[in-house]
């Protein structure tokens, strides 16, 4: 098995991790030259003699670890790869390397399981593919026999129509603009009053563009503006915006800079970035505004419960009290806080990643009307902006008002969602559509 | 309060009046004589305080194992400060600045150098400790007695408890008000319990971190000036090994050290049973170490129970 994320012990020698586990032994004691004997064998193999095996594993580079981990596979007598996303840390040359190699090694008499998210690359290697889908077998063929539209087919299936809300919605100011943002070659303008998802493959980039914009991650070139931006991108408003006019490149941002001025972000990492599991529900929900809670440094716990007792009502949240730790509660319950704090804060900006993974369907549907209602135009209160990033593309689909698409760490322009179908989108993310 | 901070409380409690109730028996009913009580307060008064600037630091998430070296500094910078004729408030001040200053340098060396607490204070150990050698010379540091070498001392007819057990009660509300009360005491809590979260939700890291070590070690200057009330010297040797009492009174108080849990009444019920072994030991008259293993035994029955505790929730 060679997994996607390099698995060496990179402080030990090329040989012997090679041999990690099935060491050549010989009075009790590893049998060094036997073992570079062995190593050198099985790296002659893959036509790389030019790896030495006394070289320590965490020197070499990316690919030839890579060469490294599947020689370990050959020396203890495997039969059959299995191969998970072996390019996604590759170059393009390094990729024609892998690839004469698994020729090589399909000569040889190896069997390959190759699995990948790139349409091409299965095309282009493989002599016959199967197309997994929610965890169930979708069907395959001899890969010489499908064309690209037939594979998609295969991975879309046919959902069944989800209902999503969908309110009146005015597009309003713009909030936030993006321009040539490194990393992920992003460039798009938020309103209010809208949704912008972004559409891509689990790792694409999408998590790190969010996390980035949020100033978790250092910008590495382009500008963030945040705030009601002026329609003709001159100067930004003075006084009186909803937004501090920060305005301006964020490049030393924090997410504190973030809160205060109108945007929070949702984690698609619940667990060990979203929640505080041994905090409160009062504590998870309001920790990014204790303001209102008290007179300047203090916290008065009642007023703190009082607030998160209201949100616990209203988001339905279903758990003892708002003094309860979040780790008690099912995962459904625990995503309305986190998305609760974004309320509590009252953000105009709601940056939402993965807003219902692993939740229940009940959850979801009251997520959806949620996310629905923040950009409804309504008279009593200004609409919110929302920004965000699925791989669930009917959900994707049935919320937003535009859609861009993320493929290898770049975000394309984004569309308006009336006319694309699930079967554009899965084009554009494997990169089908250019292939 | 929900049904597992209770619990959490009344475990150490339970452990307290068990504790209490065996050396009650061993020794007889003396044990619980006024005097012998105020005794193991004066005799626990030092760890006490250290103990609360530790759950603070506890309950960040971080530790802090320079204390014992900042509480030695401390007692030789009174001492040095009297013996050139400071008046004995400028003294206890300047001592408690000292170890105040330790503090900031841990968390400026924590929060630039992202090292590991640990690391660092073990690090910082070393460093005070030679600078309070530095400082008395290697010598002890005699010095003019002062009111200061009373805050122990029980004054007949006038309060009901010693100065210093006065200032630990005093701090120990303190310290308690701001954990609970405070939107700094909160921000504490969420980095202790999940520092990415805490970032994420803009709670200023750097800053707080810096906050609580320079506290912590305000309180453990003010340990040192309790210590030095009791040696009335200046002695750069003490408090050797005291870091591993003050942790130990509050890991037996239900602090964690993955950090988002400690109290102060916790804290301070952990100080109480570890100075009702000492005591009692002593007057059963049971060799030191039988008291080092009752104590040890202790703190691995105290985590293990917290373990099986929060396991079951």
């Amino acid at each position: 098995m060679i997994y996607q994320e390099l698995s060496l012990a990179p402080d030990l020698s090329v040989m012997e991790n090679i041999l990690l586990g099935a060491e050549p032994m010989r009075f009790g004691l590893v049998d060094r030259p036997r073992m570079r004997d062995l190593a050198s064998a099985a790296l002659a193999q893959l036509g790389h003699e030019d790896i030495p095996p006394d070289a320590r594993a965490g020197t070499l580079s990316v690919a030839a670890q890579q060469l490294v981990e599947i020689a370990r596979a050959l020396a203890v007598g495997c039969r059959v790869l299995v191969l998970d996303e072996p390019t996604s840390s590759l170059g393009r040359a390094d990729v024609g390397r892998l690839f004469a190699l698994l020729e090589r090694l399909k000569s040889q008499g190896h069997a390959i399981v190759y699995i990948s998210h790139f349409i091409e690359e299965v095309k282009a290697i493989t002599d016959r593919f199967v197309v997994l889908r929610d965890g169930r077998n979708a069907g395959g063929d001899t890969t010489k026999d499908a064309s690209n539209d037939a594979i998609v087919a295969l991975m879309v299936g046919t959902t069944p129509g989800a209902l999503f809300p969908r309110s009146p919605r005015r597009q309003g100011d713009a909030l936030l603009e993006v321009s040539a943002l490194e990393p992920g070659s992003a460039s798009f303008t938020l309103h209010r009053g809208e949704i912008l998802g972004i559409a891509g493959l689990v790792g694409s980039g999408r998590t790190r563009l969010l996390r980035t914009i949020f100033g978790l991650e250092p910008v590495e070139s382009g500008r963030i503006r945040l705030g009601v931006l002026p329609p003709d991108g001159g100067v930004l408003p003075p006084e009186g915006s909803v937004l501090p006019p920060k305005g301006g490149s964020y490049k030393k941002a924090d997410p504190r800079d973030r809160w205060r001025d109108g945007m929070g972000l949702l984690s698609e990492d619940r667990k060990s970035e979203g929640l505080a599991m041994g905090l409160s529900v009062a504590d998870n929900l309001t920790i990014t505004r204790l303001d209102p809670f008290g007179p300047a440094p203090f916290v008065l716990p009642e007023r703190q419960q009082a607030a998160a007792s209201v949100w616990i009502g209203r988001m339905d949240i279903k758990c003892v009290g708002p003094a309860q730790p979040a780790g008690e509660l099912s995962g459904g319950n625990q995503q309305k806080i986190a998305i609760a704090r974004l309320l509590h804060h009252d953000v105009d900006v709601f940056v939402l990643d993965e807003p219902t993974r692993g939740i229940d369907v009940g959850s979801k549907a009251q997520i959806y009307r949620l996310i629905d209602a923040l950009v409804a135009d309504r008279p009593d209160r200004a609409a919110k902006a929302v920004l965000m990033v699925s791989s669930y593309m009917p959900e994707l689909l049935g919320l937003c008002d535009r859609i861009a698409t993320m493929r290898r760490g770049r975000l394309e322009a984004p569309r308006p969602v009336e006319g694309l179908t699930e079967h554009d989108l899965v084009m554009q993310a494997t990169g089908a559509a250019s292939g | 309060m929900s049904p597992r901070s209770l619990l959490d409380r009344t475990g150490t409690l339970i452990g307290l009046i068990l504790v209490a109730v065996i050396f009650g028996a061993l020794v007889g009913r003396q044990f619980f004589a006024p005097a012998n009580v105020e005794l193991m307060a004066r005799q626990t008064a030092i760890v006490c305080m250290a103990a609360l600037g530790m759950t603070i630091v506890i309950a960040l998430g971080g530790i802090d194992l320079s204390v014992g070296s900042m509480i030695a500094l401390t007692s030789v910078v009174i001492a040095y400060m009297l013996r050139d004729g400071a008046s004995p408030i400028a003294a206890a001040t300047a001592g408690v600045a000292a170890s105040a200053a330790c503090g900031l340098l841990n968390g400026v060396l924590i929060t630039q150098l992202r090292v590991v607490p640990f690391i660092v204070t073990l690090g910082t150990m070393l460093i005070v400790r030679g600078a309070a050698k530095g400082v008395a010379e290697e010598r002890r540091i005699e010095a003019p007695i002062t009111w200061l070498n009373d805050l122990l001392r029980t004054e007949t007819g006038r309060a009901l408890l010693p100065t210093g057990i006065w200032a630990v009660i005093g701090a120990a509300l303190l310290v308690a008000g701001v954990l609970r009360y405070t939107r700094f005491g909160r921000h504490v809590v969420a980095i202790g319990s999940n520092e990415r979260m805490a970032r994420l939700c803009g709670v200023p890291i750097v800053r707080t971190k810096i906050a609580v070590y320079t506290l912590s070690a305000a309180l453990t200057g003010m340990a040192g000036v309790l210590e030095y009330s009791k040696l009335s010297v200046g002695d750069p040797t003490v408090g050797v090994g005291s870091e591993l009492d003050v942790i130990a009174a509050v890991i037996i108080g239900g602090g964690s050290l993955l950090g988002g849990r400690g109290s102060v009444a916790g804290t301070l019920i952990g100080a109480a049973i570890m100075a009702i072994i000492q005591i009692g030991c002593s007057q059963r008259g049971l060799a030191n170490w039988v008291q080092q293993i009752v104590t040890g035994t202790i703190i691995v029955v105290a985590v293990a129970l917290d373990r099986l505790r929060s396991a079951r929730t």
